[in-house]
């Protein structure tokens, strides 16, 4: 695996990026568009299992975020949250054993793509109820708070799961309590086909923070470095015992909802508009314009990231499928 | 032995597995300085601590969800419903998560969901319900009910040390009605594991709860004015079930009748007689019967409740006509 920093190094040192930081944030973002692309092109070759759903548009807002949690700290991210797995330590690999259903995937192929808990790596995937994973977050929350534990708990939702009950209900418990918790709102402008004039009809879905009497924040979430820092404060925050934040990040969701959704429902003109926003684009001018980065050594990260990948996908495609009679097995625990 | 209340029985089972396992919690509404709507942990809070005793808000989902998530950062949570009609509210985080947690990720949920339940109470159509049904269609899950207070000591103790989700349905009709012994210290039942309350040769109820002590009753009363030794088999666990306890016990009498408060459409007594169609038909004397309440929500009025629930006459009456086959 090729990286640009150590994956020991202390990240955000001071709450600052430091230069090796943001080369590190540059490749965890194309790492997770690499990955996707390659989704994508499994899935078109019918090899992918079930669908398939790409965050292209929003790595800065998955990487950034996680990319201000420790070790120790709690990821429960949501289905477009490819670059938050990466930045919290998984695999090329794991991804895609996921995705291709694997026998050796981290669920043995009992459940898809980002359905995955990986406990060393303190990873808890979504379920496919979108808002019901933010009560669950908040009773980790919880178990951290009761133990005295010096971890947060960082979980996503969208703009369509902010309308669901458990949201409410979560982050409400969440707040009353004091809990290290941190909700992110990926507002990529759809739920499915569903535009977001038509899911609240609040200004900023970070208004509702106030209600909850905890921050609440609206941020450009194609800024990698703007998504780090405020996270950074809000887990800051949770770690000294100071409660909840919530985070609204705004981005677009540049694929349809997954690759079966032709998105023609979305205004003309409208893609192309963000795609002038595009996260590792803009990331990429200013490491560019900085010398952070050269064309010799944006080919160097392309290519090591092009191995990577190309290696996850023919250890997924090798490795075998989960036996049938395995199905009815490990229902309980013993 | 000292004779406990059977809500007394449940505190005190909470209250020695508190106080060997230090990752035990309450959580719910209303349960830490109020003591709980029925006072199961009256006092709880004062001993162990609001940390250990969670006041927590209004909001099932939440309280469910947090013990799923603690019991998933290994902690082992009992959270509390103020009454067992509002799972409902709780729904999606017991079957949408903590039910599929293990199978997905191999990680144990180590919790219990106490859920007053059931009528004879005149609590009307949302105080009064048998919810436990539902969650019998659920892999993943464990339910427990037990009908004395020596068992529901005994099963809130395996509950808490279950390394997964256990509903543990408590009958509220039976919470100050029922006093029994119960054994001292840290004797448990086991999960899985019905129970003979009656002996008998001529027919078998199979039943669980509140109607556990109105099938005893129809049993005395048969047994003195018809002669008809009734054997009563307790279920005690209804996921997963005692399918050998049942299936010898209506083999040996050849007839069957199913009892439960529960109404009886979709009913775990439909699966009971499923069990023993499958690999009882042989020994059948008679077809099985049920008595179960009416396909109707629980009514108000206690006329309508009574005409509603299950009670010892219905069971006399269904026993002598099994035996009349």
């Amino acid at each position: 695996m090729v990286k640009t920093a150590a994956p020991e190094q202390k990240r955000g040192t001071g709450g600052k990026l430091s230069n090796p930081d943001r080369l590190e944030l540059y490749y965890y973002m194309r790492l997770a568009r690499e990955c996707d692309d390659a989704i994508l092109r499994l899935y078109r070759q019918g090899k992918v299992v079930g669908g398939a759903y790409t965050g292209n548009g929003n790595e800065a807002t998955a990487v950034g975020s996680a990319y201000a949690l420790e070790k120790h700290d709690y990821l429960f991210p949501m289905h477009r949250d490819l670059g938050a797995h990466l930045v919290k330590g998984q695999t090329a690999r794991n991804i895609f054993l996921q995705q291709l259903a694997r026998g050796n995937s981290l669920t043995h192929g009992r459940d898809g793509t980002g359905h995955y808990a990986d406990p060393p790596l303190r990873i808890y995937g979504n379920v496919s109820h979108l808002g019901a994973m933010i009560p669950m977050a908040v009773g980790v929350a919880l178990a951290v708070k009761m133990r005295k534990e010096d971890s947060v708990v960082m979980n996503y939702i969208g703009d369509g799961g902010s309308s669901v009950g458990e949201f409410h209900e979560g982050l409400n418990m969440a707040a009353v309590m004091q809990l290290p918790f941190i909700l992110i709102i990926e507002n990529n402008q759809f739920a499915y086909s569903t535009p977001i004039r038509r899911q609240f009809a609040a200004q900023k879905l970070s208004d509702r923070a106030s209600g909850y009497g905890i921050p609440g924040v609206t941020i450009d979430g194609t800024s990698v470095s703007l998504v780090y820092e405020t996270c950074r404060k809000a887990v800051d925050r949770a770690r000294r015992g100071e409660g909840p934040t919530l985070i609204e990040s705004v981005t677009m969701r540049m694929h349809g909802h997954s690759a079966s959704d032709d998105a023609s429902y979305v205004p003309v003109g409208m893609i192309e508009e963000w795609r002038k926003k595009d996260p590792i684009d803009r990331f990429e001018k200013i490491l560019l314009a900085d010398h952070l980065l050269t064309g010799e050594t944006r080919k160097k990260i392309e290519e090591g990231i092009k191995a990577e990948v190309e290696d996850a996908v023919a250890f997924a495609t090798e490795s075998p499928y989960p036996p049938g009679e395995d199905a009815g097995k490990g229902v309980y625990a013993p | 032995m000292p004779a406990l209340t059977y809500i007394d029985a449940i505190s005190r089972g909470m209250w020695e597995e508190m106080e060997r396992d230090p990752s035990v919690f309450l959580i719910g509404e209303d349960i830490g300085a109020y003591g709980g709507a029925f006072k199961a942990t009256k006092g709880f809070q004062e001993h162990f601590g609001p940390e250990r005793v969670i006041d927590s808000v209004l909001s099932e989902a939440a309280i469910i969800g947090a013990a799923t998530g603690a019991a998933v950062a290994g902690m082992r949570p009992i959270a509390e419903m103020q009454f067992a009609d509002f799972i409902t509210c709780g729904f999606n985080q017991i079957v949408t998560n903590a039910s599929k947690i293990y199978y997905r990720w191999g990680i144990p949920v180590p919790m219990v969901v106490r859920l007053p339940s059931g009528g004879y109470i005149h609590g009307g159509p949302y105080h009064s319900a048998s919810t436990e049904a539902w969650f019998a269609h659920v892999p993943g899950l464990k339910i427990v009910a037990p009908s004395t207070p020596s068992d529901a000591k005994g099963l809130i103790k395996s509950a808490v040390r279950d390394n997964n989700p256990v509903m543990f349905f408590e009958f509220k009709y039976l919470y100050r009605r029922v006093k029994g012994e119960v054994p001292e210290g840290d004797i448990t039942v086991p999960i899985g594991k019905g129970d003979v309350k009656r002996e008998g040769g001529d027919v078998t109820i199979i039943t669980y709860g509140s109607t556990v002590h109105f099938a005893l009753e129809a049993a005395e009363m048969v047994s003195k004015e018809d002669g008809i030794e009734t054997k009563v088999v307790d279920l005690r666990t209804l996921l997963p079930l005692d399918r050998d306890l049942i299936i010898d016990s209506v083999r040996a009498t050849g007839r069957a009748l199913i009892v439960h408060e529960d109404t009886l459409t979709g009913g775990v007594g439909g699966e009971v007689a499923a069990l023993i169609a499958e690999h009882a038909f042989q020994d059948l004397d008679a077809p099985v019967k049920r008595v179960g309440a009416l396909d109707a929500p629980v009514p108000f009025a206690p006329t309508l409740e009574a005409a509603h629930l299950p009670d010892t006459e219905r069971i006399v009456h269904a026993l002598r006509e099994l035996l009349q086959y």
